[in-house]
């Protein structure tokens, strides 16, 4: 079960950002999560929004140079060690996390984070074994 | 007191430097009908024989060589002697496509040598001096030529070669060296080393002879006090014998050329067309006493005027200006010959689009080279690690190129500033 994260080439200059997020905000596409990994030339943004195939069509129509990529969205207690317990799982199983970030607040008693590991599968079914199911897009509004 | 190296020759009369041009140049022809058929067939496509050739005035009649040739005739097929008389290979830096292979026989050897000895004598250099050469030595002519020269006056020769600036510091202090010979800018740069470590009160120079690169007077000014030296400058091709072709003289306007061994000439880079004395133009040379390599109306793509205004130092050989720029797309970026189109053929090999920005500058006096390029959906991936991988192959595979380290800049698409549809390819910041 993965969900459709947005990449986006960012070059590092002053505007850039906005002017992604101005080109989302006028077609009304909102914004579920967001993240920022930069040198100090250039940057991948990636982004969870609530329509991620429109959204991703209306910036490649802008030129944005950007990729769509699967991530796993997981809901853990919004409590303390709800994070360390998945991160723990995902250390034994021998996976490797490339990137995670978290999502805007629900509201629903969960904290979500987004992962991206170097086995997507393996993930998948480590989280099932042990009873946490991944989001699903529904849970975090994106249709 | 101006000294000479060899006064005969430096200082001779118009007439007889005319003589001497005329009557070498004349052999020269014959030579090269005789024994390049690559050159000969160029002559025949002109309708031209030797007979045709009876002194200067007809030099304009020849047909000129490039670099195309260069490469078209790689690696013999300007060879004029057999390569049982060649005795040294030198090589332009640069890559592959774009290099230049020169052979030498012993005497031409010895007359770039005498050339390179001319401009150290020209310093005030004797067997008293403590020449410390620091260019490169190897395939690039720099070190090897102004070794050469070194060993001619009688100068302790310390062959140095390029780089670890703290080893070239320690023996300039405890030998004493006296002359120094590198680029513009690695003088500039031992200028701020010495002067960082607090020893310029111990250093001895009181000459330096640099070329290979464009500099300044702004520059020359700069190192002159840093260094607390009077700074020549020095000018020469890989493919017309190396460095020492022409040198400054103590009125430091202007560089003699060596008349005896090359005629200079100025044409218009378009049409051809050999311009008047005065005029700017493309710097065309004829080696006229060359065994091995000898090349005939040899274009430099060097823009430059030449002046035989009578010189105050005595010499009585035409004076070149500093080159002005080139009327090719070549450039020169830390000594090293770089052109836009291997740039271009790296990026695309390495799968980007052709949609990049050359941007040369100089800072603190040494210049910069960096690379724009667009990113494309293939380059692209969501983890930063495999951007910055790939960003570090084109690096590599730039510097396997070019010889030297270009910075390069990831930008967005379309970002590269485009005039009437057409993309501005190089900014060259650098005010020389």
């Amino acid at each position: 079960m993965t969900i459709h994260q947005i990449s986006v080439f960012l070059e590092n200059r002053a505007g850039q950002l906005a002017e992604i997020t101005g080109i989302l905000s006028e077609r009304h596409i909102n914004l579920r999560a967001l993240n920022i990994a930069e040198t100090t030339d250039y940057g991948v943004l990636r982004l969870i929004v609530d329509q991620p195939e429109t959204a991703a069509s209306i910036l490649l129509g802008q030129g944005v140079i950007l990729s769509m990529t699967p991530v796993v969205a997981v809901g853990v207690p919004d409590q303390p060690g709800g994070l360390a317990k998945v991160l723990h799982l995902i250390s034994e199983a021998g996976i490797d996390v490339e990137y995670m970030y978290s999502v805007f607040g629900q509201g629903n008693g969960k904290a979500y984070m987004i992962f991206r590991v170097t086995d997507m599968d393996k993930f998948i079914a480590v989280l099932n074994e042990n009873g946490i199911s991944p989001a699903t897009g529904e849970e975090l509004g994106i249709h | 007191m101006e000294r000479y190296y060899q006064p005969e020759i430096e200082c001779a009369s118009r007439e007889q430097i005319l003589a001497w041009q005329n009557e070498r140049l004349v052999n020269q022809v014959q030579n090269v009908w005789d024994n390049v058929p690559y050159y000969r067939k160029k002559m025949e496509e002109k309708g031209l024989t030797p007979k045709d050739i009876k002194g200067v005035e007809d030099l304009h009649k020849l047909p000129f060589l490039t670099k195309d040739d260069l490469r078209e005739a790689y690696p013999y097929g300007l060879l004029a002697r057999p390569l049982k008389d060649c005795v040294r290979v030198q090589s332009t830096s640069g890559t592959t496509g774009k290099r230049v292979i020169a052979f030498y026989t012993q005497h031409d050897l010895d007359l770039w040598e005498d050339c390179c000895a001319r401009a150290i004598v020209a310093t005030g250099g004797t067997n008293e001096d403590v020449c410390h050469v620091s260019y490169g030595y190897g395939l690039f002519t720099g070190g090897p030529g102004l070794n050469g020269g070194s060993h001619r006056v009688g100068c302790l020769t310390l062959p140095m070669s390029s780089g670890n600036t703290e080893r070239q510091l320690q023996f300039m202090v405890d030998l004493g060296s006296t002359i120094l010979c590198c680029t513009p800018s690695y003088a500039a740069y031992l200028a701020e080393s010495a002067a960082e470590r607090g020893i310029r009160d111990k250093l001895k120079l009181r000459a330096g002879i640099f070329g290979a690169e464009a500099w300044s007077e702004e520059m020359r000014h700069e190192i002159e006090k840093g260094l607390g030296i009077k700074a020549y400058d020095i000018y020469g091709l890989t493919e017309i014998s190396g460095p020492g072709v022409s040198f400054e003289c103590s009125e430091q306007n202007g560089m003699h050329i060596n008349e005896d061994h090359f005629i200079a000439e100025i044409i218009d880079p378009n049409t051809g067309e050999v311009l008047p004395e005065g005029e700017k133009g493309e710097l065309v040379f004829t080696s006229i006493t060359k065994e091995a390599f000898p090349l005939l109306r040899y274009r430099t793509r060097d823009i430059c005027v030449l002046s035989r205004k009578p010189c105050s130092c005595g010499r009585t050989h035409v004076r070149m200006s500093k080159p002005m720029g080139r009327s090719d797309d070549m450039l020169i970026i830390k000594g090293v010959n770089v052109f836009p189109s291997q740039i271009e053929t790296v990026l695309l090999e390495q799968g980007y689009a052709a949609n990049y920005q050359i941007i040369v500058d100089r800072v603190n006096n040494s210049d910069t080279l960096e690379i724009q390029v667009e990113m494309t959906p293939e380059m692209f991936s969501d983890q930063l690690s495999h951007v910055a991988e790939q960003e570090k192959q084109l690096v590599n595979a730039l510097k396997a190129m070019l010889g030297i380290y270009a910075k390069v800049r990831l930008v967005a698409p379309k970002s590269i500033a485009r005039s009437e549809g057409k993309a501005v390819r190089l900014i060259d910041k650098r005010k020389i």
